[in-house]
């Protein structure tokens, strides 16, 4: 495994106002609160976590669409914050994004072909007309449509070719990296898997590393190599996606692998329900942010914020109470191989079947 | 591919090549075509003024002094003898001159302002925003009028006139699209690739606040001839002699009741171009609208 970081985001922190005005005090948003991750090359990194829960913002805050309130980005080791004109460009040509909703992100009034040839036009303005048509029907074919789909408009296809478009055109400026903001999660579960295996072998095809958001676990285990779970814009576990799914330390990260309904386990289980809603990011509860919802909170997660703290190898958890809470409960998610639920079962056939499609 | 359909459709629109698509959905709308046959009979009518085989728009008869529609007449004669067909005919030309041209004067500077005002935001938008609020503030007709006296009496200053003070609905217009379009998904994605700001406004931002805008514009055309009218009406548009259906109408308003002929034409005309260019206009906005079929 390649150890060599691409991407890392240090302390960041966005905060957004809304309201306020003449006589009312402002509400500071804390979309974003202290996230520090590392993106390995090569690898397929997830970040997951309910919604609200700062994702999206996140993934905008790496990309430098949105400018940080505090922290750092840094792409192979040069901070994205100042860059401009030229440097901004290349990093733009080296990032790119795949958006969640196919149905907006595409401009309606522009062809299939002028979408994907665009960010070749920009980055690559040395091809001619006839070089970047000839690289947007090859772009098109790698992603599973037809070069005569240029002439198109995006409205004439379904939510997963969209996709598709929408996967050539990031791809178009050959980047390095890319980030995609829950890139299924608009498409039908069928149509999922196909983009899901799509992205993965474009990603072994062009030598990509992958940064995921999600909130469907089952997307998450089968792509990702190590996954980092949100909660209230902080980073509550990450680790090698494996190990995290198997044996989880964050009592978050337990009870949402506890709300997934196909994972692995057939018998009854002790399914963790968490009580009351999500804290409005506005006013964060002191002290560990999960206190209010979790089942094994004491007096001193309600005062002291938990430091994240390596709990076994490549594997880090912010929890006061990770070790008795593992050594009292176990985990609640024992990978015994067998006994998957027959929903769980067809769905891996699914994407079985979607691979064995698309060699065919 | 087992997912990949194909859309197997002969519809001669969606086989069409994109530039011919538009044209292909105008032409099929049947409403904007009638549309574009009433603009473009007046518009040919206007061109053609000097060639047609009818009087001189000037010349006056006393011995047919608001004549009632006859051979000689068929339009009859307005209150110092001048034949109305021709007087009509002529004044296409300037009706439609001070509606087209105005409005482009208003289009000429209120998308721009509208799209720096929506776009950048900031102190751009308090600045341009404050300044289209004052202008809004004096009624539309009050502020051609001020504007054209500003700028004496003739038809290019009451064209001017009517364009500036048709500016600010197209800078509201614009900004309000704009702010709406800029938050579109597909605008962040033109950010992620990298994309010049110029090529952002040019290609993301200008083309899907358009159709809003042309539809307005067709309105206010109608509008502007309207405009033009009370100008003439007031002197300060088109200068007599020479015709305009405005001050054809205004004068035709003191002899409702003996010569009835002399208001109805310079109306009739009137309502039909405002039509044509309220079809057209609509007509526009669905053939550029790629999602409607």
């Amino acid at each position: 495994m390649m150890r060599e970081t691409i991407l890392e985001a240090v302390n960041l922190r966005k905060h957004f106002r809304s309201g306020g005005g003449l006589g009312r005090t402002a509400n500071t948003v804390r979309a974003v609160d202290g996230v520090s991750l590392e993106v390995h090359r090569g690898e397929t990194f997830a970040i997951v976590g309910e919604s609200g829960c700062g994702k999206s913002t996140l993934a905008r805050l790496l990309m430098r669409l949105l400018d940080p309130t505090e922290g750092d980005v840094l792409f192979d080791g040069r901070s994205i914050a100042g860059l401009r004109g030229r440097t901004l460009r290349d990093l733009r040509r080296d990032m790119q994004f795949v958006f969640q909703d196919p149905f907006s992100s595409l401009n309606p009034r522009m062809t299939v072909g002028k979408l994907v040839g665009e960010p070749l036009e920009t980055h690559s303005p040395e091809l001619s007309a006839r070089e970047r048509r000839a690289k947007v029907a090859e772009l098109l074919g790698r992603v599973g449509l037809r070069p005569e789909h240029a002439g198109r408009y995006p409205h004439e296809f379904s939510g997963g070719q969209r996709q598709r478009i929408g996967i050539a055109r990031a791809l178009a400026s050959g980047p390095r990296l890319i980030i995609g903001d829950e890139p299924v999660s608009a498409l039908d579960v069928s149509v999922q898997a196909q983009v899901i295996n799509r992205l993965h072998d474009l990603k072994e095809e062009f030598d990509l590393t992958l940064v995921i958001i999600a909130h469907d676990l089952a997307v998450i285990r089968h792509m990702s190599d190590r996954v980092a779970v949100m909660y209230l814009g902080q980073i509550v576990e990450t680790g090698p996606s494996e190990q995290v799914f198997a044996n989880p330390r964050h009592p978050y990260t337990r009870a949402l692998l506890s709300a997934v309904p196909e994972p692995v386990y057939g018998r009854a289980h002790d399914r963790m329900a968490l009580k009351g809603e999500t804290p409005s990011p506005s006013a964060p509860p002191d002290g560990c942010r999960f206190h209010t919802r979790c089942p094994f909170a004491t007096e001193e997660c309600r005062k002291r914020v938990p430091e994240m703290r390596e709990m076994a190898p490549g594997q880090g958890a912010a929890c006061h109470h990770a070790e008795k809470i593992a050594a009292e409960h176990g985990s609640p998610v024992a990978v015994t191989g067998s006994g998957r639920s027959e929903g769980a079962e067809r769905r891996f056939a699914m994407y079985a079947e979607a691979i064995a499609d698309r060699g065919a | 591919m087992a997912h990949v359909s194909d859309p197997a459709t002969a519809d001669s629109v969606l086989d069409a090549k994109p530039e011919n698509r538009v044209w292909k959905k105008f032409r099929s709308h049947r409403s904007a075509m009638l549309g574009v046959f009433l603009v473009a009979f007046f518009v040919i009518i206007a061109v053609a003024a000097p060639i047609l085989p009818i009087q001189d728009p000037t010349a006056t008869s006393w011995s047919a002094v608001r004549a009632a529609p006859s051979a000689a007449h068929p339009f009859g004669t307005d209150e110092i003898g001048r034949d109305v067909l021709s007087r009509l005919i002529w004044g296409a030309q300037a009706s439609l001159m001070a509606g087209v041209v105005s409005v482009a004067i208003a289009l000429c500077f209120g998308v721009p302002l509208g799209i720096a005002a929506g776009y950048f935001g900031g102190w751009t938008d308090t600045v341009i925003s404050r300044c289209t609020e004052a202008l809004l503030a004096a009624p539309f007709l009050i502020l051609a009028i001020a504007l054209a006296a500003f700028l004496g009496p003739s038809l290019g200053n009451a064209m001017i006139a009517i364009g500036l003070s048709a500016t600010p609905i197209f800078i509201r217009l614009t900004r309000g699209q704009v702010i709406a379009v800029a938050a579109e998904d597909y605008v962040e994605s033109a950010h992620a690739i990298g994309l010049p700001t110029r090529k952002i406004l040019t290609r993301y931002i200008f083309p899907n606040v358009l159709p809003p805008v042309l539809v307005q514009a067709t309105l206010t055309v109608a509008t502007a001839i309207i405009a033009e009218a009370s100008l003439s009406f007031l002197g300060l548009g088109q200068q007599p002699p020479a015709p305009s259906w405005g001050s054809m109408l205004n004068t035709a308003k003191n002899f409702l009741n003996q010569a009835p002929w002399m208001a109805l034409w310079p109306g009739i005309a009137i309502f039909l171009v405002v039509l044509g260019f309220n079809l057209l206009g609509d007509g526009l906005r669905d053939a550029l609208d790629p999602r409607e079929t």
